[in-house]
Protein backbone atom coordinates (compact mmCIF):
# COMPACT_ATOMS: atom_id res chain seq x y z
CA UNK A 1 0.00 0.00 0.00
CA UNK A 2 0.88 3.30 -0.98
CA UNK A 3 -0.27 6.60 0.56
CA UNK A 4 -1.33 9.10 -2.13
CA UNK A 5 -0.30 11.99 -0.72
CA UNK A 6 3.62 11.18 -0.91
CA UNK A 7 5.87 10.47 -4.15
CA UNK A 8 8.71 8.08 -4.49
CA UNK A 9 11.67 9.79 -5.90
CA UNK A 10 11.11 7.80 -9.19
CA UNK A 11 7.62 8.86 -9.47
CA UNK A 12 8.76 12.95 -9.03
CA UNK A 13 11.15 12.31 -11.27
CA UNK A 14 9.10 11.24 -14.05
CA UNK A 15 6.92 14.16 -13.57
CA UNK A 16 9.86 16.54 -13.91
CA UNK A 17 10.90 14.42 -16.89
CA UNK A 18 7.10 15.24 -18.38
CA UNK A 19 7.56 18.99 -17.19
CA UNK A 20 11.11 20.32 -17.84
CA UNK A 21 9.68 23.87 -17.35
CA UNK A 22 9.03 22.74 -13.65
CA UNK A 23 12.63 21.26 -12.97
CA UNK A 24 14.28 24.62 -14.36
CA UNK A 25 12.23 26.03 -11.79
CA UNK A 26 13.34 24.15 -9.02
CA UNK A 27 16.55 24.30 -9.96
CA UNK A 28 17.03 27.94 -10.26
CA UNK A 29 15.24 28.50 -6.71
CA UNK A 30 17.36 26.19 -5.39
CA UNK A 31 20.55 27.74 -6.52
CA UNK A 32 19.42 30.97 -5.83
CA UNK A 33 19.50 30.16 -2.24
CA UNK A 34 22.80 28.49 -2.33
CA UNK A 35 24.42 31.13 -3.89
CA UNK A 36 22.88 33.57 -0.68
CA UNK A 37 23.80 30.77 1.62
CA UNK A 38 27.18 30.84 0.47
CA UNK A 39 27.93 34.37 -0.76
CA UNK A 40 27.63 35.15 3.35
CA UNK A 41 29.46 32.04 4.46
CA UNK A 42 32.08 32.54 2.48
CA UNK A 43 32.26 36.05 3.72
CA UNK A 44 31.71 35.37 7.32
CA UNK A 45 34.52 32.37 6.56
CA UNK A 46 37.23 34.33 5.13
CA UNK A 47 36.67 37.30 7.39
CA UNK A 48 37.49 34.71 10.57
CA UNK A 49 40.03 32.49 9.14
CA UNK A 50 42.23 35.37 8.17
CA UNK A 51 41.43 37.86 11.32
CA UNK A 52 41.58 35.20 14.01
CA UNK A 53 45.09 34.79 13.93
CA UNK A 54 45.64 38.57 13.94
CA UNK A 55 43.99 38.97 17.51
CA UNK A 56 46.73 39.14 19.72
CA UNK A 57 46.94 40.83 22.80
CA UNK A 58 48.47 44.33 21.59
CA UNK A 59 45.44 45.30 19.66
CA UNK A 60 44.11 46.10 22.98
CA UNK A 61 46.53 48.12 24.61
CA UNK A 62 45.00 50.78 26.53
CA UNK A 63 46.73 53.61 24.08
CA UNK A 64 46.78 53.80 20.23
CA UNK A 65 50.09 55.21 18.72
CA UNK A 66 51.48 54.77 15.16
CA UNK A 67 53.08 51.42 16.35
CA UNK A 68 50.62 49.74 17.76
CA UNK A 69 47.15 50.43 16.28
CA UNK A 70 45.01 49.48 19.70
CA UNK A 71 41.64 49.33 18.62
CA UNK A 72 41.00 49.55 22.55
CA UNK A 73 39.63 53.07 22.16
CA UNK A 74 37.80 52.57 19.78
CA UNK A 75 35.94 50.00 21.45
CA UNK A 76 35.61 51.94 24.28
CA UNK A 77 34.31 54.90 22.44
CA UNK A 78 32.12 52.30 20.50
CA UNK A 79 30.32 51.86 24.25
CA UNK A 80 29.95 54.92 24.43
CA UNK A 81 28.32 55.85 21.84
CA UNK A 82 26.10 52.90 22.43
CA UNK A 83 25.15 54.07 25.47
CA UNK A 84 24.50 58.08 24.74
CA UNK A 85 22.49 57.13 21.21
CA UNK A 86 20.20 54.63 23.45
CA UNK A 87 19.92 57.09 25.96
CA UNK A 88 18.56 59.87 24.06
CA UNK A 89 16.49 57.64 21.02
CA UNK A 90 14.98 54.84 23.14
CA UNK A 91 12.69 56.74 25.89
CA UNK A 92 11.91 59.44 22.70
CA UNK A 93 11.20 56.37 20.44
CA UNK A 94 9.10 54.10 22.85
CA UNK A 95 7.35 57.51 23.73
CA UNK A 96 6.36 58.57 20.59
CA UNK A 97 5.30 54.88 19.90
CA UNK A 98 2.75 54.39 22.86
CA UNK A 99 1.43 57.59 21.79
CA UNK A 100 0.66 56.33 18.66
CA UNK A 101 -0.58 53.24 19.87
CA UNK A 102 -2.07 54.08 22.93
CA UNK A 103 -3.49 57.51 22.89
CA UNK A 104 -3.99 59.26 19.60
CA UNK A 105 -7.40 58.64 17.97
CA UNK A 106 -8.33 57.01 14.92
CA UNK A 107 -8.01 58.95 11.86
CA UNK A 108 -6.05 61.64 13.84
CA UNK A 109 -3.98 63.42 11.22
CA UNK A 110 -1.07 63.71 13.11
CA UNK A 111 -0.65 59.96 13.36
CA UNK A 112 0.04 59.95 9.43
CA UNK A 113 2.35 62.84 9.60
CA UNK A 114 4.20 61.38 11.83
CA UNK A 115 3.99 57.78 10.35
CA UNK A 116 5.22 58.77 6.61
CA UNK A 117 7.86 61.30 8.48
CA UNK A 118 9.43 58.04 10.51
CA UNK A 119 9.38 56.13 7.11
CA UNK A 120 11.14 58.87 5.50
CA UNK A 121 13.67 59.04 8.26
CA UNK A 122 14.50 55.16 8.03
CA UNK A 123 15.19 55.88 3.93
CA UNK A 124 17.48 58.48 4.51
CA UNK A 125 21.05 57.24 3.48
CA UNK A 126 23.92 57.49 6.56
CA UNK A 127 26.01 59.93 4.79
CA UNK A 128 23.01 62.17 4.80
CA UNK A 129 22.36 62.13 8.15
CA UNK A 130 26.30 62.80 8.76
CA UNK A 131 26.31 66.13 6.54
CA UNK A 132 23.33 66.79 8.81
CA UNK A 133 24.82 66.53 11.95
CA UNK A 134 27.80 67.85 10.57
CA UNK A 135 25.54 71.18 9.76
CA UNK A 136 23.81 70.93 12.48
CA UNK A 137 25.12 69.77 16.05
CA UNK A 138 28.82 70.36 14.59
CA UNK A 139 28.41 73.78 13.37
CA UNK A 140 25.15 75.40 14.44
CA UNK A 141 25.46 74.20 17.72
CA UNK A 142 29.08 74.56 18.19
CA UNK A 143 30.07 71.18 19.70
CA UNK A 144 32.96 70.64 17.30
CA UNK A 145 33.94 66.96 16.06
CA UNK A 146 32.65 65.48 19.03
CA UNK A 147 30.69 61.72 20.71
CA UNK A 148 27.84 64.22 21.50
CA UNK A 149 27.39 65.00 17.83
CA UNK A 150 27.72 61.30 16.37
CA UNK A 151 25.76 60.33 19.37
CA UNK A 152 22.63 62.86 18.71
CA UNK A 153 23.28 62.38 14.94
CA UNK A 154 23.03 58.37 15.85
CA UNK A 155 19.96 58.55 17.83
CA UNK A 156 18.13 60.44 14.64
CA UNK A 157 18.85 57.51 12.35
CA UNK A 158 17.85 54.63 15.01
CA UNK A 159 15.11 56.88 16.13
CA UNK A 160 11.96 55.22 13.80
CA UNK A 161 13.69 51.47 14.06
CA UNK A 162 12.73 51.88 18.04
CA UNK A 163 9.60 53.80 17.28
CA UNK A 164 8.60 50.91 14.48
CA UNK A 165 9.34 47.78 16.67
CA UNK A 166 7.90 49.10 19.81
CA UNK A 167 4.60 49.90 17.84
CA UNK A 168 4.48 46.39 16.64
CA UNK A 169 5.32 44.84 19.96
CA UNK A 170 2.89 47.59 21.72
CA UNK A 171 -0.30 46.32 19.03
CA UNK A 172 0.78 42.69 19.85
CA UNK A 173 -0.65 43.14 23.25
CA UNK A 174 -3.93 42.18 23.47
CA UNK A 175 -7.24 44.60 24.24
CA UNK A 176 -8.57 42.36 27.00
CA UNK A 177 -5.62 43.40 28.84
CA UNK A 178 -6.56 47.31 28.81
CA UNK A 179 -10.35 46.84 29.13
CA UNK A 180 -9.26 44.47 32.16
CA UNK A 181 -7.09 47.55 33.60
CA UNK A 182 -9.55 50.31 32.65
CA UNK A 183 -12.51 47.67 34.54
CA UNK A 184 -10.62 47.87 37.61
CA UNK A 185 -10.59 51.40 37.94
CA UNK A 186 -6.69 52.61 36.48
CA UNK A 187 -6.09 55.23 34.73
CA UNK A 188 -4.91 55.26 31.20
CA UNK A 189 -1.37 56.48 32.19
CA UNK A 190 -1.21 53.36 34.77
CA UNK A 191 -2.73 51.05 32.13
CA UNK A 192 0.01 51.41 29.91
CA UNK A 193 2.54 51.40 32.18
CA UNK A 194 1.46 48.57 34.28
CA UNK A 195 -0.13 46.43 31.56
CA UNK A 196 0.80 47.38 28.81
CA UNK A 197 4.53 48.17 28.56
CA UNK A 198 5.57 44.73 30.38
CA UNK A 199 3.99 42.57 28.49
CA UNK A 200 5.83 44.55 25.25
CA UNK A 201 9.05 43.95 27.09
CA UNK A 202 10.67 41.40 24.95
CA UNK A 203 9.58 42.91 21.48
CA UNK A 204 10.76 46.44 22.55
CA UNK A 205 14.16 44.98 23.56
CA UNK A 206 14.59 43.06 20.61
CA UNK A 207 14.20 46.53 18.23
CA UNK A 208 16.64 48.02 20.62
CA UNK A 209 19.14 45.30 20.33
CA UNK A 210 18.70 45.88 16.43
CA UNK A 211 19.12 49.62 16.92
CA UNK A 212 22.66 48.48 18.67
CA UNK A 213 23.57 46.82 15.82
CA UNK A 214 22.94 49.88 13.55
CA UNK A 215 25.18 51.74 16.00
CA UNK A 216 28.18 49.60 16.43
CA UNK A 217 27.88 49.40 12.50
CA UNK A 218 27.65 52.39 11.64
CA UNK A 219 30.66 54.81 9.85
CA UNK A 220 29.52 57.42 7.33
CA UNK A 221 27.23 59.38 9.51
CA UNK A 222 29.83 59.16 12.18
CA UNK A 223 32.89 60.53 10.33
CA UNK A 224 32.29 64.24 9.90
CA UNK A 225 30.28 64.07 13.41
CA UNK A 226 32.54 62.33 16.27
CA UNK A 227 35.52 62.19 13.88
CA UNK A 228 38.48 59.85 13.81
CA UNK A 229 40.63 60.97 16.52
CA UNK A 230 41.65 57.21 18.23
CA UNK A 231 42.47 58.35 22.02
CA UNK A 232 39.20 57.57 24.41
CA UNK A 233 38.16 61.08 25.07
CA UNK A 234 38.06 62.88 28.45
CA UNK A 235 34.86 64.63 28.14
CA UNK A 236 31.32 63.97 25.83
CA UNK A 237 32.47 67.01 23.82
CA UNK A 238 35.84 65.80 22.63
CA UNK A 239 36.14 63.36 19.39
CA UNK A 240 36.83 59.71 19.35
CA UNK A 241 36.38 56.93 16.67
CA UNK A 242 33.73 54.27 17.17
CA UNK A 243 35.06 50.77 15.60
CA UNK A 244 34.04 50.90 12.52
CA UNK A 245 35.47 54.64 11.60
CA UNK A 246 38.84 52.85 13.10
CA UNK A 247 38.50 49.74 10.53
CA UNK A 248 37.89 52.34 7.70
CA UNK A 249 40.79 54.22 8.63
CA UNK A 250 43.16 51.62 9.09
CA UNK A 251 41.82 49.73 5.46
CA UNK A 252 41.97 53.37 3.49
CA UNK A 253 45.49 54.20 5.28
CA UNK A 254 46.15 50.23 3.87
CA UNK A 255 49.37 50.15 6.22
CA UNK A 256 47.45 48.20 9.05
CA UNK A 257 45.90 45.44 6.76
CA UNK A 258 46.22 42.69 9.51
CA UNK A 259 44.51 44.65 12.46
CA UNK A 260 41.73 45.78 9.80
CA UNK A 261 41.11 42.18 9.76
CA UNK A 262 41.52 42.21 13.22
CA UNK A 263 38.98 44.81 13.70
CA UNK A 264 36.24 42.96 11.43
CA UNK A 265 36.44 39.70 13.49
CA UNK A 266 35.62 41.77 16.42
CA UNK A 267 32.56 43.54 14.72
CA UNK A 268 31.49 40.63 13.24
CA UNK A 269 31.12 38.87 16.55
CA UNK A 270 29.57 41.51 18.13
CA UNK A 271 27.17 41.77 15.20
CA UNK A 272 26.39 38.35 15.13
CA UNK A 273 25.95 38.26 19.29
CA UNK A 274 23.59 41.08 18.98
CA UNK A 275 21.94 39.21 16.29
CA UNK A 276 21.31 35.86 18.20
CA UNK A 277 20.60 37.75 21.45
CA UNK A 278 17.79 39.73 19.22
CA UNK A 279 16.24 36.66 17.83
CA UNK A 280 16.60 34.88 21.47
CA UNK A 281 14.59 37.87 22.75
CA UNK A 282 11.50 38.08 20.37
CA UNK A 283 11.67 34.45 20.27
CA UNK A 284 10.37 34.73 23.76
CA UNK A 285 7.65 37.05 22.71
CA UNK A 286 6.62 34.15 20.67
CA UNK A 287 5.88 32.13 23.63
CA UNK A 288 3.98 35.04 25.84
CA UNK B 1 -3.42 65.98 41.55
CA UNK B 2 -3.33 62.19 39.41
CA UNK B 3 -5.30 64.49 36.59
CA UNK B 4 -2.23 66.45 36.09
CA UNK B 5 0.32 63.86 35.77
CA UNK B 6 -2.26 62.01 33.03
CA UNK B 7 -2.25 65.03 31.19
CA UNK B 8 1.38 65.93 31.74
CA UNK B 9 2.18 62.65 30.22
CA UNK B 10 0.07 62.54 27.19
CA UNK B 11 1.61 65.73 26.48
CA UNK B 12 5.45 63.89 26.72
CA UNK B 13 4.26 61.32 24.91
CA UNK B 14 2.62 63.84 22.13
CA UNK B 15 6.05 65.45 22.44
CA UNK B 16 7.95 62.30 21.27
CA UNK B 17 5.79 61.60 18.61
CA UNK B 18 6.45 64.96 17.64
CA UNK B 19 10.19 64.45 17.26
CA UNK B 20 10.40 62.50 14.39
CA UNK B 21 8.76 65.47 12.23
CA UNK B 22 10.74 67.85 13.82
CA UNK B 23 14.01 65.68 12.44
CA UNK B 24 12.65 65.60 9.65
CA UNK B 25 12.02 69.09 9.18
CA UNK B 26 15.28 69.79 10.64
CA UNK B 27 17.32 67.94 8.35
CA UNK B 28 15.55 69.38 4.86
CA UNK B 29 15.96 72.72 6.64
CA UNK B 30 19.69 72.26 7.19
CA UNK B 31 20.18 70.60 4.00
CA UNK B 32 18.15 72.93 1.89
CA UNK B 33 19.70 76.38 3.36
CA UNK B 34 22.98 74.96 2.84
CA UNK B 35 23.06 73.38 -0.49
CA UNK B 36 20.44 75.54 -2.49
CA UNK B 37 22.26 78.83 -2.48
CA UNK B 38 25.76 76.86 -4.07
CA UNK B 39 23.34 75.65 -6.45
CA UNK B 40 22.34 79.06 -7.63
CA UNK B 41 25.66 80.20 -7.55
CA UNK B 42 26.94 77.18 -9.67
CA UNK B 43 23.23 77.54 -11.74
CA UNK B 44 21.69 74.53 -11.74
CA UNK B 45 22.11 73.28 -14.90
CA UNK B 46 25.56 73.49 -14.71
CA UNK B 47 25.45 71.78 -11.20
CA UNK B 48 22.96 68.77 -12.33
CA UNK B 49 24.21 67.96 -16.08
CA UNK B 50 27.91 69.72 -15.75
CA UNK B 51 30.09 66.69 -16.94
CA UNK B 52 33.13 68.15 -15.13
CA UNK B 53 33.73 68.10 -11.49
CA UNK B 54 36.90 69.53 -10.69
CA UNK B 55 37.34 71.88 -7.89
CA UNK B 56 40.59 72.66 -7.65
CA UNK B 57 40.68 74.13 -11.25
CA UNK B 58 40.78 77.53 -11.55
CA UNK B 59 38.00 78.89 -12.40
CA UNK B 60 36.65 75.80 -10.91
CA UNK B 61 34.05 73.34 -12.41
CA UNK B 62 31.31 72.11 -10.40
CA UNK B 63 29.36 69.28 -12.33
CA UNK B 64 28.00 66.39 -10.75
CA UNK B 65 26.55 64.40 -14.10
CA UNK B 66 29.72 61.72 -13.98
CA UNK B 67 28.54 61.15 -10.48
CA UNK B 68 24.92 60.95 -11.11
CA UNK B 69 25.36 58.67 -13.68
CA UNK B 70 28.19 56.38 -11.29
CA UNK B 71 25.30 56.24 -8.44
CA UNK B 72 22.66 55.04 -11.68
CA UNK B 73 25.24 52.53 -13.19
CA UNK B 74 26.22 50.81 -9.70
CA UNK B 75 22.41 50.52 -8.93
CA UNK B 76 21.35 49.15 -11.38
CA UNK B 77 24.28 46.44 -11.44
CA UNK B 78 23.52 45.58 -7.92
CA UNK B 79 19.39 45.23 -9.10
CA UNK B 80 20.22 43.07 -12.32
CA UNK B 81 22.62 40.94 -9.65
CA UNK B 82 20.23 41.04 -6.03
CA UNK B 83 17.06 41.19 -7.34
CA UNK B 84 16.80 37.86 -9.11
CA UNK B 85 18.86 35.98 -6.36
CA UNK B 86 16.76 37.84 -3.73
CA UNK B 87 13.67 37.14 -5.28
CA UNK B 88 14.27 33.50 -5.87
CA UNK B 89 15.65 33.00 -2.76
CA UNK B 90 12.68 34.78 -0.89
CA UNK B 91 10.70 32.08 -3.17
CA UNK B 92 12.92 29.22 -1.64
CA UNK B 93 12.02 30.29 1.56
CA UNK B 94 8.77 30.65 1.83
CA UNK B 95 7.55 28.16 -0.40
CA UNK B 96 10.09 25.50 -1.20
CA UNK B 97 12.43 25.30 2.03
CA UNK B 98 12.21 22.53 4.79
CA UNK B 99 11.40 23.99 8.07
CA UNK B 100 14.67 22.48 9.17
CA UNK B 101 16.74 24.53 6.60
CA UNK B 102 14.57 27.60 7.15
CA UNK B 103 15.70 27.51 11.06
CA UNK B 104 19.39 28.20 9.62
CA UNK B 105 18.74 30.25 6.65
CA UNK B 106 16.66 32.73 8.19
CA UNK B 107 19.05 33.77 10.85
CA UNK B 108 21.18 33.61 8.21
CA UNK B 109 19.67 36.35 5.82
CA UNK B 110 18.57 38.66 9.01
CA UNK B 111 22.81 38.34 9.81
CA UNK B 112 23.56 39.32 5.83
CA UNK B 113 21.22 42.46 6.74
CA UNK B 114 23.50 43.24 9.75
CA UNK B 115 26.90 42.94 8.53
CA UNK B 116 27.88 46.44 8.85
CA UNK B 117 28.65 48.15 5.34
CA UNK B 118 32.79 48.62 6.18
CA UNK B 119 32.89 44.74 6.61
CA UNK B 120 31.24 44.54 3.08
CA UNK B 121 33.80 46.82 2.17
CA UNK B 122 36.71 45.47 3.52
CA UNK B 123 35.81 42.38 2.08
CA UNK B 124 35.31 43.82 -1.54
CA UNK B 125 38.77 45.32 -1.22
CA UNK B 126 40.86 42.49 -0.14
CA UNK B 127 38.60 39.23 -1.90
CA UNK B 128 36.54 41.11 -5.27
CA UNK B 129 38.92 43.71 -6.46
CA UNK B 130 41.59 41.12 -7.04
CA UNK B 131 39.49 38.56 -8.10
CA UNK B 132 37.84 40.80 -10.39
CA UNK B 133 41.57 42.32 -12.12
CA UNK B 134 42.64 38.68 -12.42
CA UNK B 135 39.91 37.25 -14.55
CA UNK B 136 39.23 40.53 -16.10
CA UNK B 137 41.65 42.90 -16.05
CA UNK B 138 41.68 46.27 -15.58
CA UNK B 139 42.58 47.56 -11.75
CA UNK B 140 39.80 45.69 -10.16
CA UNK B 141 38.29 48.50 -8.71
CA UNK B 142 35.53 49.25 -11.05
CA UNK B 143 31.15 49.15 -11.11
CA UNK B 144 31.48 45.38 -11.77
CA UNK B 145 32.88 44.86 -8.46
CA UNK B 146 31.06 47.52 -6.67
CA UNK B 147 27.71 46.33 -8.27
CA UNK B 148 28.15 42.55 -6.86
CA UNK B 149 29.30 44.11 -3.23
CA UNK B 150 26.06 45.64 -3.43
CA UNK B 151 23.89 43.22 -4.96
CA UNK B 152 24.86 40.93 -1.76
CA UNK B 153 24.31 43.80 0.53
CA UNK B 154 20.73 44.54 -1.03
CA UNK B 155 19.97 40.99 -0.96
CA UNK B 156 18.08 41.15 2.90
CA UNK B 157 16.33 43.33 2.08
CA UNK B 158 14.73 42.23 -1.19
CA UNK B 159 14.51 38.44 0.34
CA UNK B 160 12.88 39.90 3.85
CA UNK B 161 10.51 42.37 1.99
CA UNK B 162 9.48 39.52 -0.64
CA UNK B 163 9.30 36.71 1.57
CA UNK B 164 6.57 38.43 3.22
CA UNK B 165 4.85 39.57 0.00
CA UNK B 166 4.91 35.54 -1.02
CA UNK B 167 3.86 34.37 2.13
CA UNK B 168 0.54 37.45 2.55
CA UNK B 169 -0.62 35.34 -0.64
CA UNK B 170 -3.79 33.71 0.34
CA UNK B 171 -3.06 29.87 0.20
CA UNK B 172 -5.97 29.02 -1.87
CA UNK B 173 -4.53 30.35 -5.06
CA UNK B 174 -1.83 28.19 -4.56
CA UNK B 175 -4.24 25.16 -4.13
CA UNK B 176 -6.31 26.28 -6.89
CA UNK B 177 -3.35 25.78 -9.43
CA UNK B 178 -2.71 22.76 -7.58
CA UNK B 179 -5.94 21.16 -8.30
CA UNK B 180 -6.38 22.23 -11.58
CA UNK B 181 -3.39 20.11 -12.07
CA UNK B 182 -0.08 22.41 -12.18
CA UNK B 183 2.75 21.42 -10.60
CA UNK B 184 4.03 22.37 -7.25
CA UNK B 185 6.72 24.97 -8.96
CA UNK B 186 4.04 26.07 -11.96
CA UNK B 187 1.33 26.84 -9.22
CA UNK B 188 3.96 28.77 -6.78
CA UNK B 189 5.03 30.70 -9.79
CA UNK B 190 2.47 31.03 -12.24
CA UNK B 191 -0.40 31.94 -9.43
CA UNK B 192 1.09 32.71 -6.10
CA UNK B 193 3.88 34.80 -7.16
CA UNK B 194 1.73 37.36 -9.75
CA UNK B 195 -0.24 38.16 -6.99
CA UNK B 196 2.40 39.11 -4.50
CA UNK B 197 3.60 41.75 -7.48
CA UNK B 198 3.19 44.60 -5.94
CA UNK B 199 4.73 43.74 -2.49
CA UNK B 200 8.09 42.42 -4.17
CA UNK B 201 8.55 46.00 -6.66
CA UNK B 202 8.07 47.76 -2.85
CA UNK B 203 10.83 45.26 -1.67
CA UNK B 204 13.01 45.99 -5.02
CA UNK B 205 12.29 49.57 -4.86
CA UNK B 206 14.06 49.41 -1.17
CA UNK B 207 16.42 47.11 -2.01
CA UNK B 208 17.15 50.40 -4.86
CA UNK B 209 17.33 53.09 -2.16
CA UNK B 210 19.75 50.93 -0.10
CA UNK B 211 22.04 50.86 -2.99
CA UNK B 212 21.75 54.45 -4.27
CA UNK B 213 22.49 55.63 -0.12
CA UNK B 214 25.25 53.30 0.42
CA UNK B 215 28.81 55.25 1.34
CA UNK B 216 31.53 52.91 2.57
CA UNK B 217 31.30 49.79 0.82
CA UNK B 218 31.05 51.45 -2.43
CA UNK B 219 33.92 54.02 -1.84
CA UNK B 220 36.23 50.75 -1.31
CA UNK B 221 35.88 49.41 -4.50
CA UNK B 222 34.45 51.40 -7.37
CA UNK B 223 37.68 53.75 -7.40
CA UNK B 224 36.33 56.94 -7.49
CA UNK B 225 37.03 58.70 -10.42
CA UNK B 226 34.56 61.81 -10.90
CA UNK B 227 34.69 61.02 -14.98
CA UNK B 228 32.30 58.87 -17.22
CA UNK B 229 33.24 55.59 -17.41
CA UNK B 230 33.81 53.56 -21.01
CA UNK B 231 33.01 50.07 -19.52
CA UNK B 232 31.78 48.10 -16.40
CA UNK B 233 35.75 47.57 -15.86
CA UNK B 234 36.20 51.16 -15.18
CA UNK B 235 35.57 52.88 -11.72
CA UNK B 236 33.44 55.20 -10.92
CA UNK B 237 32.45 57.80 -7.93
CA UNK B 238 29.29 58.17 -6.81
CA UNK B 239 26.96 60.63 -5.23
CA UNK B 240 27.79 59.44 -1.74
CA UNK B 241 31.52 58.44 -2.60
CA UNK B 242 31.93 62.34 -3.55
CA UNK B 243 31.06 63.57 -0.38
CA UNK B 244 32.90 61.05 1.83
CA UNK B 245 35.90 61.94 -0.31
CA UNK B 246 35.81 65.09 -0.15
CA UNK B 247 34.08 66.75 3.02
CA UNK B 248 37.15 66.71 5.09
CA UNK B 249 39.29 69.04 3.41
CA UNK B 250 36.65 71.19 1.56
CA UNK B 251 36.05 74.77 2.29
CA UNK B 252 33.63 77.41 0.70
CA UNK B 253 31.43 76.76 -2.29
CA UNK B 254 33.31 73.84 -2.48
CA UNK B 255 31.91 72.86 0.49
CA UNK B 256 28.56 73.68 -0.62
CA UNK B 257 28.52 72.29 -3.28
CA UNK B 258 29.23 68.82 -1.59
CA UNK B 259 26.11 69.48 0.76
CA UNK B 260 24.12 70.29 -2.81
CA UNK B 261 25.58 67.04 -3.79
CA UNK B 262 23.80 65.65 -0.71
CA UNK B 263 20.66 67.54 -1.52
CA UNK B 264 20.61 65.93 -4.95
CA UNK B 265 21.19 62.66 -2.78
CA UNK B 266 17.87 63.63 -0.83
CA UNK B 267 15.51 64.09 -3.28
CA UNK B 268 16.62 60.91 -5.04
CA UNK B 269 15.88 59.18 -1.97
CA UNK B 270 12.61 60.76 -1.81
CA UNK B 271 11.17 59.89 -4.54
CA UNK B 272 12.50 56.43 -3.94
CA UNK B 273 10.11 56.55 -0.61
CA UNK B 274 7.23 58.04 -2.91
CA UNK B 275 7.50 55.17 -4.96
CA UNK B 276 7.88 52.41 -2.14
CA UNK B 277 4.63 53.63 -0.13
CA UNK B 278 2.54 53.88 -3.02
CA UNK B 279 3.35 50.34 -4.21
CA UNK B 280 2.62 49.43 -0.16
CA UNK B 281 -0.39 50.93 -0.44
CA UNK B 282 -1.34 49.10 -3.33
CA UNK B 283 -0.09 46.14 -1.64
CA UNK B 284 -2.49 46.49 1.33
Amino acid sequence: MQQINKQTFKQKFSSYKKHPLSLFLLIIVILAAVLTFSALLFLIGYILVKGIPNITPDLFAWTYNSENVSLMPALINTITMTLISLLIAAPLGIFAAIYLVEYAKKGNKIVGIVRTTAETLSGIPSIVYGLFGMLFFVTTLKWGYSLLAGAFTLAIMILPLIMRTTEEALKAVPDTYREGSFGLGAGRLRTVFRIVLPSAVPGILSGIILAIGRIVGETAALIYTAGSVAVIPESLLDSGRTLSVHMYVLSNEGLHTDQAYATAVILLIIVMLINWLSGFVAKRVAKV
Amino acid sequence: MKKYTEIAMRGVFFVAAIASILAVALICVFLFANGIPAMAEIGVFDFILGDKWAPNNVPASYGILPMILGSIYVTAGAIIIGVPIGILTAIFMAKFCPKKIYRFLKPAVDLLAGIPSIVYGFFGLVVLVPFIRNVFGGNGNSILTASILLGVMILPTIIGVSEAAIRAVPDSYYEGALALGASHERSVFFATLPAAKSGIMAGVILGIGRAIGETMAVIMVAGNQAIFPDSILDGVRTLTANIVMEMGYAADLHREALIATAVVLFVFILIINLLFSLLNRRAK
